[in-house]
């Protein structure tokens, strides 16, 4: 039986971080701690000596990690860069995942394998959850931004609804835009003129 | 037909160049499009790069140095096909450490590195730390160099912190002080954190800062497409230089797709107008940022050998090694090569000594137009690169 690894996971948001923390659970019993302060993340991680620090690869507290990469004199245990040098599939899926691993000089490579691959799962989800959530929103301008455009029509026009929108579908269509890029010139257009 | 590259950047004041190029249509004009993708830390810019996720990056000049002589992670070659500015760095103090300086006489007048280092010595005891935004910057060898000089020992110690964050490290109590670029330090001062002591460029007058940066393999793949983009930034380069574009320039940034900071921030940080000093004295630095003027743009493999030289000093690395490797990755002939034709006036050398023009000194060009401004060290310091290679 290997021994428990010590795992850090860097992460804010406390819904994404356990989300992490309960994929990693799954791949064996070890410890597993989270930092969500990025002020003074270099001592905590110095403190604590960390196998494996994982971190979002769009956080500014990336660079800090660099600085404990190299840092580390003869007689420490030293934070290696990244995954595993010789592992290529598995650097460019944490990669993909938009996942960065730092990992202690001389952990085996099948040690590491199964953690990564348990975040590069929840790194997935985080990514098609956050595309969603975006696609949603973008719906939800569209549909304010297409009501303000209607409002503008009718009042200027003297027309419904229904016909200030058949206006803007045709439009659209005309000239082979989105009926919501239409409405957001018109709102503009008409900020212009007011 | 429009060519569509990816760039990388760090939301400063000097990815400048590439906003200007794509915004106002110097990218257009070579047959480019640039998608520009904003992003939140230099180990980031450097992974995409070398993961072939981005075409080339705005990025600290010091890293692909760094990654030439194997600090780095292993990545094909990285070249800087060009510099993007010249300084651009403030250095500030908390205010504990400023309300000292202040009881020991310091006058704070933002010019002298000498009377700032003693005094600093003398309330400190030599025990100092400083954030700056990456192992691998000029902000990192300038304030190695200034606290060496000013008699500063192994008391010393240098912590990466990201820019956005500095104000806040220095509220806390994390660092002393911080050496970064605008408008990150003014933020601190904005916010009552910290007391501006010096700029950069009081230290070396023509330190390299931002650096255009592509795969070795990926500039030589398609010549023409590098030349097109070297063009591209370097007219950009020469827009902003020119006085009156600084204004619309910071409109250009502020906007949120962009840097999304304040207009007023980044118009004080492109004109050099700062609050120093614990009274927030106004004061001007015309020349704070460079783009263009006196061959900025130029890749000076001399440039190259320093950054080389001062980390070798640090990672036990072998200098006969690392500065040939390091200056091979500053692309002088490439700079020749492809900006000749947009009207680049080219020296005559590809490496100077480094600190030795204490004025603006004319050199040998292809034009003969070339002036050089000042490179000194505010302590006579000069690197030869000719004496350190062997």
């Amino acid at each position: 039986m290997d021994t428990p690894l010590s795992i850090i996971v860097v992460e804010k948001d406390p819904d994404r971080a356990l989300r992490i923390v309960d994929g990693l659970r799954e791949t064996g019993d070890h410890d597993i701690r989270v930092i969500a302060e990025s002020t003074g993340l270099a001592r905590h991680i110095a403190e604590r000596k960390p196998d494996i620090v994982l971190i979002d690869a769009g956080d500014p507290s990336r660079d800090v990690m660099e600085e404990l990469a190299l840092a580390s004199g003869p007689m420490e245990r030293p934070v290696a860069m990244f995954v595993d040098r010789s592992d290529k599939p598995l650097t460019q899926a944490a990669i993909a995942a938009g996942i960065s691993a730092y990992v202690v000089d001389g952990l085996q490579p099948d040690r590491i394998k199964p953690i990564l691959d348990a975040a590069i799962a929840r790194f997935h989800m985080f990514q098609k959850m956050r595309m969603e959530l975006a696609a949603t929103k973008a719906a939800l301008e569209d549909r304010k931004i297409i009501d303000r455009a209607k409002t503008i029509l009718m009042k200027a026009r003297g027309i419904d609804e229904e016909a200030a929108y058949a206006l803007l579908r045709k439009t659209a269509m005309d000239q082979k835009r989105k009926v919501a890029d239409i409405a957001q010139q018109l709102v503009m257009a008409a900020g212009l003129l007011t | 037909m429009t060519l569509r590259l990816r760039l990388g950047y760090v939301p400063l004041l000097d990815a400048a160049p590439l906003i200007v190029a794509e915004t106002l249509g110097f990218a257009a004009e070579e047959g480019l499009s640039l998608d520009l993708l904003r992003l939140q830390s230099w180990a980031q810019v450097r992974d995409m790069l070398g993961n072939g996720a981005i075409d080339a990056a705005h990025m600290l000049a010091a890293m692909p140095v760094a990654q030439a002589v194997g600090l780095g992670p292993d990545y094909p070659a990285f070249d800087v096909l060009m510099l993007l500015s010249h300084g651009g760095q403030a250095i500030a103090v908390n205010q504990v450490l400023a309300q000292a300086l202040l009881a020991l006489g310091h006058a704070f007048d933002f010019t002298h590195p000498f009377a700032a280092g003693a005094a600093l010595l003398k309330a400190t005891g030599g025990q100092l730390r400083v954030a700056v935004p990456f192992p691998f910057s000029t902000h990192a060898v300038i304030v190695r160099h200034w606290l060496a000089a000013c008699g500063f020992g192994e008391g010393v110690s240098l912590h990466t912190v990201p820019p956005p964050l500095m104000a806040q490290a220095l509220a806390a109590g994390e660092v002393d002080a911080i050496c970064v670029g605008e408008p990150w330090a003014s933020v601190a001062v904005d916010a009552g954190m910290g007391v501006l002591l010096l700029p950069g460029q009081a230290i070396w007058a023509a330190a390299p800062e931002k650096a255009l940066v592509m795969r070795r393999d990926t500039a030589a793949r398609d010549e023409h497409v590098t030349g097109a983009l070297m063009r591209a930034l370097w007219r950009a380069g020469r827009w902003l230089d020119e006085p009156d574009n600084r204004g619309i320039a910071a409109e250009l940034l502020a906007r949120e797709d962009y840097l999304g900071v304040a207009v007023g921030l980044i118009e004080n940080g492109l004109l050099g107008h700062f609050a120093v000093g614990p009274a927030g004295r106004v004061c001007s630095e015309p020349d704070f940022m460079r783009f263009h003027r006196g061959a900025t743009s130029f890749p000076w493999k001399s440039m190259a050998a320093l950054l080389a030289d001062s980390m070798a000093t640090r990672h036990g690395i072998d200098r006969s090694i690392a500065i040939p490797a390091a200056m091979d990755c500053f692309r002088t002939d490439l700079y020749r090569q492809h900006l000749r034709s947009a009207g680049a006036d080219l020296p005559g050398a590809s490496a100077k000594v480094e600190g030795a023009m204490a004025h603006p000194t004319a050199v040998a060009s292809e034009k003969g137009q070339m002036i050089l401004p000042p490179d000194a060290f505010f302590d006579s310091w000069q690197f030869d690169p000719a004496f350190v290679a062997r």
